[in-house]
């Protein structure tokens, strides 16, 4: 191999240890959609706390919370979609365990796109008369300099690290994702100082002459600082339309916040074999997509 | 009489609602009622209503709720996350939601209940409702009327925004800020009141204004001309059978009582 060549492939425990305390960590996907899950249980088996994890939020957050992993939550909403509430987060948030910056979900990405052009903000009417701007007086209202309006300036959320699961990604750092919906995954990467990425696999980059993957390809690859080949990674989270979102398994974790947690951590982090532990690859690929 | 159910009435309020509409007004139609009502509007009077499949796809026709048993929606283009935004920003768009609480101002919380640091009751977070409801026209449905719900003083925490002067910068209202209807297990209610303050509509049959005041946490409007709200026509209960094939909307009112109270 040329000495000139571009290689970013690592194992998902690599990625975590360029990870360090008190960190700002956003997390691509959306509720229980495409997580970078493998990578947040290496998290959650990690050392590292006091983290500050920016999301739209679903079980990435609900185990980063049990974990006791969560410094300060910057957030917009807490879901596991086909299950609205998210039961960790909900008892770790009401037992104050965490300090939260709650937004509304287009302020959320305002603040990342900010930051993504290193601007201190970005202007909206989002928040507006509600206790958004109350529990969270860093944020400004500013007059109009071309009229009478007023507008929250949406603060940059400025990030060390972005973690996403994508669908295939090649050794340079190029990403392909199959699902519809990319969500906000190319803010996170664009936010953050370096991103990393786990994908179902690696593949050369000839496999990305493609018109129809070039449309799915929202991430830069410079923004990419390694890459880790992880098939099923986002389980038990959907990677539409490949597998859908593992309901039973959510609810089996859903109702290990009271009082099982550990006992998960033991069963489904602390294993051999995630992929055996939670019914092996045939399962996880059968999983539907899930209907709303 | 043709027989119907409460939820079906409020499923047939909750489509008046777009009786006003843009003819091509996004509706985004959150839980059974507000989405059934939105594609009740789409097959009846207003077909241009553009609505997504709850996914990704803007679709050509309303999706029926619950399993699909082999129905496809058939895709007319795509309302990821992102262009969502965009057009709550842009502002033609209607947001019909289910939020937690509402007091007199029509400020929504779906946040948290209790002190803020250490919620007794955590919910989902405030969502996009800071963004609906100063650039969209917000309604709400409200499965059980009762003062949990409809507070006294201001809800735990504004999620949504409504209309209350303190609130806002030189006590000015946004622009986009356009309440328009809230749907309850007992009646319509409006913010057509003096100052948008919120006024009973119609009471569904047999409801009397007594009673949705005594369930209320504060003081509402009462028209002269109180009516009944409208019951659904034998057309709009056929659609609604065909919108709701596997009829999910027997479950959103415990033992699903009749429209009419006997």
């Amino acid at each position: 191999m040329s000495s000139f060549e571009i290689n970013k492939c690592m194992s998902p425990k690599e990625i975590v240890s360029q990870i360090e305390d008190g960190m700002t960590i956003g997390i691509g996907g959306w509720g229980a959609r495409r997580k970078p899950m493998t990578l947040i249980r290496e998290i959650v088996k990690s050392d590292l706390k006091d983290l500050t994890i920016v999301s739209y939020g679903g079980c990435d957050v609900g185990m980063l919370a049990s974990a006791k992993k969560i410094k300060k939550l910057i957030f917009g909403f807490v879901s596991l979609d086909v299950i609205p509430l998210e039961a960790h987060f909900r008892r770790a948030r009401s037992e104050g365990e965490f300090e939260v910056m709650e937004v509304d979900e287009g302020m959320f990405q305002l603040g990342l796109k900010a930051a993504a052009a290193r601007l201190d903000f970005l202007p909206c009417l989002a928040g507006l008369g509600t206790d958004v701007l109350t529990h969270n007086p860093e944020i400004k209202v500013i007059k109009s300099p071309y009229s009478s309006d007023h507008y929250v300036a949406m603060p940059a959320i400025k990030l060390d690290v972005a973690l996403c699961h994508v669908t295939e990604a090649d050794k340079l750092g190029n990403s392909f994702i199959s699902g519809p919906d990319v969500f906000f995954d190319e803010w996170f990467c664009r936010a953050a100082d370096k991103s990393y990425l786990t994908a179902e696999k690696i593949v050369s980059t000839s496999n990305f002459d493609d018109d129809y993957k070039i449309m799915r390809m929202p991430i830069e690859r410079s923004l990419v600082a390694g890459v880790s080949e992880v098939p099923f990674g986002a389980h038990p989270t959907s990677n539409g339309p490949d597998y859908g979102i593992d309901v039973e398994h959510l609810k089996l974790y859903s109702a290990a916040a009271k009082g099982g947690w550990l006992q998960y951590v033991e069963n489904f982090i602390n294993c051999e074999d995630y992929i055996e532990s939670v019914g092996g690859i045939k399962k996880i690929s059968q999983l539907p997509l899930p209907v709303f | 009489m043709t027989d119907f159910s409460l939820a079906e009435l409020c499923i047939t309020a909750g489509s008046d609602i777009f009786r006003d509409e843009t003819p091509e007004v996004f509706a985004t139609v959150i839980g059974l009622v507000p989405r059934l009502a939105g594609s009740l509007a789409k097959k009846t009077f207003l077909p241009g209503l553009m609505m997504s499949d709850g996914e990704y796809y803007f679709a050509h026709e309303p999706v029926p709720v619950g399993p699909r048993n082999g129905y496809k929606p058939i895709k007319e283009g795509a309302i990821g996350y992102e262009r969502v935004f965009d057009l709550i920003a842009k502002g033609n768009r209607h947001a019909f939601v289910g939020p937690v609480q509402v007091d007199r101002y029509g400020q929504m919380n779906l946040s948290c209940i209790g002190k803020y640091s250490s919620p007794k009751v955590t919910m989902l977070g405030v969502r996009g409702l800071p963004g609906n409801t100063v650039n969209n026209r917000t309604s709400m449905f409200f499965q059980n009327h009762n003062k949990r719900a409809f507070v006294s003083g201001e809800v735990d925490m504004v999620s949504g925004a409504g209309y209350n002067s303190k609130r806002y910068p030189d006590g000015v209202f946004p622009k986009g800020l356009d309440h328009r209807r809230i749907i309850t297990n007992l009646c319509v209610l409006d913010f057509e009141g003096y100052n948008k303050a919120i006024r009973v509509r119609s009471l569904h049959p047999g409801v009397t204004f007594d009673e949705v005041q005594d369930n209320t946490g504060f003081d509402l409007i009462k028209p002269k001309d109180l009516s009944e709200t409208a019951a659904p026509t034998k057309n709009e209960l056929a659609l609604i059978d065909i919108l709701d094939p596997n009829n999910l909307r027997k479950n959103i009112f415990k033992d699903n009582p009749n429209g009419r109270r006997s």
